[in-house]
């Protein structure tokens, strides 16, 4: 490879990688916005309706709000963890959209191992919150990180085994693979109907690891004030605000590859498979943020002894007989995807080590 | 290309886990050691062995780094009364240390390695056709090493069980809810209704 | 000696020969990497350019509902939350152990599905004993 070649593939990924996250950061903006205005007519309000045409520019308008206020960092805090906590929050939360195949082909890195990558980086971005908790150096922040994290740390488990189940159905670690697995039957081939309750709890479980309503219990604001975000101010609030909105669209398009099918129209025939792919990546994932922001309008907030019977007690074991079941159903009926020839069996070898 | 991502994870990794003792914070320390642990994960990435580059984030940073930062945030710890004792006990620690030091020069300067065994690694690097090495590794784990699998299950549980025996600790007049209590409760036998006449307040037996 | 040598070769190998498919996949991830910490880097630093700043020690002080803070924040929490800690590695690692047997689970045959289901078992007896001990419960 010489060298041209590599500033070639170098510039065009940097590219790609620009053209996703700009497209991501609009895309957020806007789904702000639809989160408020959901919100807003649950509750028989209006909502936003003042900067741009119904409202619609009001992300923007905060968005440079932002930019001029004043930043604080408090006197006690420890000021490079204070500061570095956003930011690795931020960037952790982006930095997973990398392996998501918005349409066939479309993913900027096709990984191997694609949901252990998103299943690591979504275990890091407790870290930001803990970092943030910490160097406040404040009551309210360290409480709130304490409890975030105690709080993402028991539903990722059970977002382990909804993984484990997908990847039985679909035998492999690539979301590409996923989506193509689910390639049957249109709509009613898709894991959605096939791992019914799996769906469920990865859907609730999205939202407790998002720390979204009813499990914002980090930030509730009746005890905690703000939760690990007290102390930031200005841009480092602004990164927290996205990271968590990030993270959230990340999880409506995990549960759009893992169970809605992706990019596959749901009905596999002719007006419906013109439509390009990404547009009903888009919709679903969509549609599963849409869901996302109704539990957000109408039901009242989890008490943390309750959130956490919920994760331990409730979903944990049901995921792990739905892992058992599944396997077994699959054994039984020899359904288990194979791969397609016999593998040769694995020569030993044997390190010897004098 | 490689090389350059090589050298700087392999730097960075050197040099946090220099800093994971040379910072005086134990908080730094132990972001230090996360730090460390992403850049071996990159460095298993070089190698090509990406399913351990992951467990590694996984379960390391994502898992045991979080239980590291707890520990060190919960213990409280006051650095200037740690540091008093220092000079203290420099002799001993020094001693310890340089005995350590004389027994890994030797180890390592008398350990020779098989030929067989150089020319194991270079070949299992050989990618199995069409086989990642997610798959390469499930291939063999629960058939051919099926016993250190299930040694592996049995850690877990003494595991888990020591970690209860020696963290649980039962309170005293904690009230808990009981949720199937509260959704057994019949509304006939716990609930009555009454017509209450004007001016004459409910009769005695109910009240 | 000998060791530090063979053990040099084989990386040389390993750094030389080893820009393959798999590890050439790594980077655009790099890079996509890259970039978002330019975007949060950048999203970051800009208030300090062009925003307002005029600090008092008022403002600079830890927020505690308008008192002055009266204790150091960083107080003994409850040792619970370090047990939910250690029961998350244990079932994080748990999970790490069913991701390749998913994968393979087709072509594995039933002698791997029951070493799985022995595995579970194993792990579903410690299960039974912390909610039997009330590990789980939360006061």
């Amino acid at each position: 490879m010489s060298f041209t070649d590599i500033l070639w593939t170098v510039g065009i990924a940097a590219l790609k990688s620009v053209g996703l996250l700009v497209c991501l950061l609009v895309y957020i903006a806007f789904a702000l916005y639809a989160d408020r205005k959901v919100w807003a007519a649950v509750q028989m309000r209006r909502g936003p309706n003042v900067v741009g045409p119904w409202g619609l520019l009001q992300s923007f308008a905060d968005l440079t709000k932002f930019f001029f206020k004043e930043p604080i960092i408090p006197a006690s805090a420890n000021k490079g963890v204070f500061l570095l906590a956003p930011f690795i929050f931020a960037t952790l939360s982006l930095a997973a959209w990398a392996v998501i195949p918005l349409a066939e082909g479309w993913a900027i890195a096709d990984l191997n191992v694609g949901v252990l990558y998103i299943f690591a980086i979504s275990s890091l971005g407790i870290y930001g919150v803990i970092m943030g908790g910490w160097a406040s150096n404040s009551k309210y922040p360290f409480l709130g990180a304490l409890r975030s994290t105690a709080q993402m740390v028991s539903y990722e488990v059970s977002i382990g085994f909804v993984i484990v189940t997908v990847l039985m159905c679909a035998g492999s670690l690539n979301l590409t693979k996923i989506v193509e697995s689910q390639n049957q039957y249109g709509i009613f081939g898709w894991y959605w109907l096939w791992l019914f309750p799996m769906f469920v709890v990865f859907f609730i479980s999205a939202l407790a690891e998002t720390n979204r309503p009813p499990f914002d219990l980090p930030e509730a604001e009746s005890e905690l004030v703000a939760g690990y975000m007290v102390e930031y101010s200005s841009t480092p609030f602004l990164l927290f605000m996205l990271g968590e909105y990030v993270a959230i669209m990340l999880m409506c398009a995990m549960g759009t590859i893992l169970f809605l099918g992706g990019w596959l129209p749901p009905v596999p025939y002719a007006p419906f498979t013109w439509v390009p792919g990404v547009v009903w990546f888009v919709l679903k994932a969509s549609l599963f943020f849409f869901m996302i922001s109704m539990v957000k309008a109408f039901v009242p907030r989890y008490r943390y002894d309750q959130l956490m019977r919920l994760g331990w007690k409730v979903f944990l074991p049901i995921s792990l007989v739905m892992v058992i079941l599944v396997a077994t159903v699959l054994k039984v009926t020899d359904l288990a995807p194979k791969s397609p020839e016999p593998p040769p069996a694995p020569v030993a070898t044997k390190a010897v080590i004098q | 290309m490689t090389a350059l991502f090589f050298y700087l994870f392999s730097t960075v990794a050197v040099a946090s886990a220099f800093m994971v003792i040379a910072a005086r914070n134990p908080v730094h320390s132990v972001l230090y050691l996360i730090l460390a642990f992403v850049n071996a994960a990159g460095l298993f990435i070089l190698l090509g062995a990406e399913f351990l580059a992951m467990l590694l984030v996984v379960v390391y940073v994502g898992a045991v780094a979080v239980l590291f930062l707890f520990v060190v945030m919960m213990l409280d710890v006051d650095f200037a009364e740690l540091r008093q004792g220092f000079l203290q006990y420099l002799p001993i620690g020094g001693l310890i240390g340089l005995i350590f030091l004389v027994e890994l020069v030797l180890v390592v300067s008398t350990w020779s390695i098989s030929p067989d065994a150089l020319q194991v690694p270079l070949a299992s690097n050989a990618p199995l056709e069409g086989i990642t090495n997610t798959e390469a590794i499930g291939r063999v784990l629960y058939t051919r090493y099926a016993y250190f699998f299930q040694a592996a299950g049995l850690i877990l549980l003494v595991a888990m069980i020591g970690a209860i025996v020696l963290t649980l600790r039962e309170r005293a007049g904690v009230k808990r809810q009981d949720i199937s209590a509260q959704n057994a409760r019949d509304p006939k036998e716990v609930l009555t209704l009454h017509d209450v006449p004007s001016r004459k307040g409910l009769p005695e037996s109910v009240s | 000696m000998g060791y530090a040598l063979s053990l040099s070769e084989g990386w040389d190998v390993a750094i030389g020969c080893r820009m393959t498919d798999l590890v050439a996949a790594y980077l655009p991830l790099a890079i996509f990497i890259g970039v978002s910490m330019v975007i949060a880097g950048a999203l970051l630093v800009a208030p300090y350019l062009i925003a307002f700043k005029k600090p008092d020690p008022e403002k600079l002080s830890a927020y505690e509902c308008g008192f002055n803070a009266f204790d150091d924040a960083r107080m003994k929490f409850d040792v619970r939350f370090y047990l939910v800690a250690i029961l998350f590695i244990i079932f994080d690692l748990e999970v790490a152990f069913l991701f390749p047997w998913a994968i393979t689970f087709g072509d594995l045959g039933w002698y791997g599905y029951w070493s799985m289901m022995c595995f579970l078992g194993i792990l579903t007896v410690g299960f039974v004993y912390e909610w039997k001990k009330g590990a789980l419960e939360w006061d």
